[in-house]
């Protein structure tokens, strides 16, 4: 009689390999691939576009110092939380976040919507040195990013991020440079950015309009943060999910 | 059913390869005191914010991830690497296939990894995803060290000379195909181009936040947990000099802990907008993940039945058997936090952290320490200098731990109570920044812990020197016996 006995497996290196190896991959598969077929995992609302040149080089600054390992961008359905920072944040807010920035920690606040709770200035001071304004803060002073942005490779950002789905036109790579000095330069002409970027503000972030710096576009990321959608608009319908 | 192997001596052919596991040992030390000490570093920051030191390299921000790469990757990834080349060799009877040459790639490869990543780290090169924060170019060369890696161990396994594959192999092997799946999913990115370090990940948002925390668990559940329980399998049977207690609790325990992790990320974005069912679904196998958890802890500790007199005479099995104990606790405390009504309390909170680090400083860290002081000696043929400095190192790190985790539930749940707490007139009763002010002395306490923590580890390193250098070989007696092996 050839009974099974797990010797079977304990002896041969491929059949536990493989085994191994289909057993590691159905959790993954059940869980990932559905949330890339099922449409409705989205919500229906309006208002969500691409980030604009320079926000999109804000958030690679956020991305770079890190600054997700205190921040969460992830608004929860809570009664406090809905006081604290507005309404809970909807899967279609980060639909074009590559990578997704929601956190796990709130060491400072959550900033899914901090876009136009705090004015340019406040930003701009309170990111070059936090503990002026706040000074129970224990967040990182960033004065060095009043330095020149470096945005010579903005039209391949672009590209790239046209690559891996978000919807950047061939008009926005094309003037993704002039978009991104017009958003920062207020007395810049701005009519082809503005109808590119709906609802994009063009302003001196830093407060200074000579000089585009890394500043200005981590500002202008933060501001635009959780406005897109207008909540008055939306019906439950739309946010439905499976 | 559990019976001990007829011992066969040791005859191999060829002797195992172990220049590179020496290397790995020390580099284990190394990285160990380094990541040790970034952890230190950024615990300090977050109580004194002058210690950001008005640089932008040294902002929190950027050495989090150091830390964090440092001691799962640099500390725990030589060890595991390190221990399993010698554990596949011992239980397989057969030298490293590919050699002393093996062993050497695989041990430069991996620092070279680390070194880029962590220069990477420095200056701003992230890909914004926890764990997984190197970028594209550090990962593809991790995935040719990775890929060696399998070739070397699962060649070694199957030019064995015995004819079961022994359990520690079967969490090992486990453990590099996992992290090979994860690794390479999670890091599909598109480079920008342009000579600059930067990709964009080509998944996004609510897909991106799962396959991330789909990776990030199973680092956790895999780099963390297969792997350090294939050390378990290995090392508790050697220090006790007792068989494995249950082989057929080691195979319920092997492929339910395998099958059950991997579906636990979910419970990293309870409340997000990662639709209910994927969340449901998160919890539920953490909860269950609660049992091959504990069958593995009780087959972990009941290989000391009979052996339980030389937790007194051997302060290393202390260690190792005290990192079980640890492992128990973490997982216990995992599964609550991944219910839901507890996650809204937790979540973002710093009892996320205290958890993490219950399980990395007592689990990790102590199997890991337990491990060394057992393989040192072995490894150099020399005697372990003083196992008073052992026990020295046991306490100081266990009185870390202790302050540690204890700083960080406190801080923890009251800083979650705090922002749902609520005035009588029904307004929210703090401002966000009156939490982060509270949290000041448990952060100053929590910087004490990881400080006695990383005194033990200097206390080893030290130990661990001194053992080497020394001029006397060990006598014959302490040389190893052949490997206990459980089978039918």
């Amino acid at each position: 009689m050839n009974r099974f006995t797990h010797a079977l497996i304990e002896k041969n290196l491929v059949i536990l390999g493989v085994l191994t190896l289909l057993t590691v991959a159905i959790g993954g598969l059940v869980q990932i691939v559905p949330l890339f077929l099922v449409e409705t995992t989205i919500e229906r609302v309006q208002g969500i576009r691409p980030y604009t040149p320079l926000e999109l080089m804000g958030r690679n600054i956020y991305v770079r110092e890190g600054c997700y390992l205190c921040h969460s961008q992830m608004v929860r359905p809570f009664r406090d939380e809905a006081e604290r920072y507005g309404h809970y944040s909807l899967a279609a807010e980060s639909m074009y976040d590559h990578p997704f920035q929601w956190g796990s920690k709130r060491t400072g606040p959550d900033l899914a919507r901090v876009g136009g709770r705090y004015s340019d200035d406040w930003q701009a001071a309170h990111l070059r040195s936090p503990r002026d304004l706040v000074p129970a803060s224990v967040m990182p002073p960033y004065a060095f990013l009043d330095r020149p942005l470096d945005a010579e490779e903005i039209k391949a950002h672009l590209r790239a991020q046209r690559a891996v789905g978000v919807p950047y036109t061939e008009e926005m790579i094309n003037e993704a440079a002039n978009d991104l000095a017009a958003q920062a330069t207020p007395e810049a002409d701005a009519s082809g950015f503005s109808r590119r970027y709906p609802n994009a503000r063009q302003a001196a972030f830093d407060a200074n309009p000579k000089v585009v710096t890394e500043m200005d576009a981590l500002v202008a990321y933060l501001q635009m943060l959780g406005t897109l959608v207008r909540f008055s608009d939306v019906t439950p319908e739309q946010l439905r999910q499976p | 059913m559990a019976a001990l192997a007829a011992p066969m001596a040791l005859t191999p052919a060829e002797p195992d390869v172990e220049a590179p596991i020496r290397a790995f040992a020390i580099a284990t030390v190394f990285w160990g005191i380094a990541g040790f000490l970034a952890g230190v570093v950024i615990a300090a920051q977050l109580a004194f914010p002058l210690l950001n030191l008005d640089l932008e390299w040294t902002t929190f921000g950027r050495l989090r991830p150091l830390h964090t790469s440092a001691v799962i990757f640099a500390f725990g990834g030589n060890a595991l690497i390190g221990t399993s080349l010698y554990i596949v060799q011992r239980t397989c009877r057969a030298r490293l296939f590919g050699g002393e040459e093996m062993g050497w790639f695989l041990f430069w490869g991996y620092q070279f990894f680390i070194v880029t990543a962590a220069v990477g780290y420095l200056f701003g090169v992230t890909q914004g995803k926890e764990y997984a924060e190197p970028e594209w170019y550090v990962d593809l060369w991790l995935t040719v060290v990775w890929v060696a890696y399998l070739v070397g161990f699962g060649g070694t396994l199957l030019k064995r000379r015995e004819p079961h594959i022994y359990v520690a192999n079967w969490f090992l092997l486990a453990f590099i195909i996992t992290v090979a799946m994860l690794h390479i999913v999670n890091n599909l990115a598109l480079p920008v181009g342009g000579g600059i370090g930067k990709s964009y990940g080509v998944a996004s948002g609510v897909q991106d936040a799962m396959i991330q925390w789909w990776y990030g668990h199973n680092a956790v559940g895999f780099f963390l947990t297969a792997g350090f329980l294939g050390m378990m399998y290995y090392f508790i049977p050697k220090q006790a000099d007792r068989p494995v207690y249950s082989y057929r609790l080691s195979i319920v325990h092997f492929w339910s802990l395998i099958f059950l992790y991997i579906w636990a990320g979910p419970h990293h974005l309870h409340y997000t907008a990662l639709p209910d069912w994927a969340q449901t679904l998160g919890m539920v196998f953490s909860i269950m993940l609660w049992m091959p958890s504990w069958g593995g802890m009780i087959n972990g500790l009941m290989t000391l039945s009979g052996a339980w007199d030389k937790l007194r005479t051997d302060p290393a099995l202390r260690f190792s058997v005290t990192a079980v104990g640890f492992y128990a606790m973490a997982t216990f405390e995992g599964p609550v936090m991944s219910i839901r009504a507890v996650n809204s309390l937790s979540h973002y909170t710093d009892w996320t952290i205290g958890h993490v680090h219950s399980g990395a400083l007592g689990w990790n860290g102590f199997i890991i320490f337990g491990a060394l002081y057992w393989l040192i000696p072995v490894l150099w043929n020399k005697q372990l200098y003083s196992e008073r400095l052992v026990s020295w190192h046991f306490w100081v790190a266990t009185l870390g731990i202790v302050l540690y985790i204890t700083a960080m539930w406190v801080s923890g749940i009251m800083q979650g109570l705090m922002w749902r707490s609520y005035d009588e007139l029904g307004f929210l009763q703090y401002a966000f920044v009156e939490t982060v002010a509270a949290m000041h002395p448990y952060y100053v306490i929590r910087m004490l812990g990881g400080l006695l923590y990383l005194s033990g580890a200097l206390i080893m390193a030290y130990n661990i020197y001194r053992t080497i250098t020394a001029e006397e070989e060990a006598a014959p007696a302490a040389l190893p016996a052949a490997v206990p092996m459980a089978a039918e």
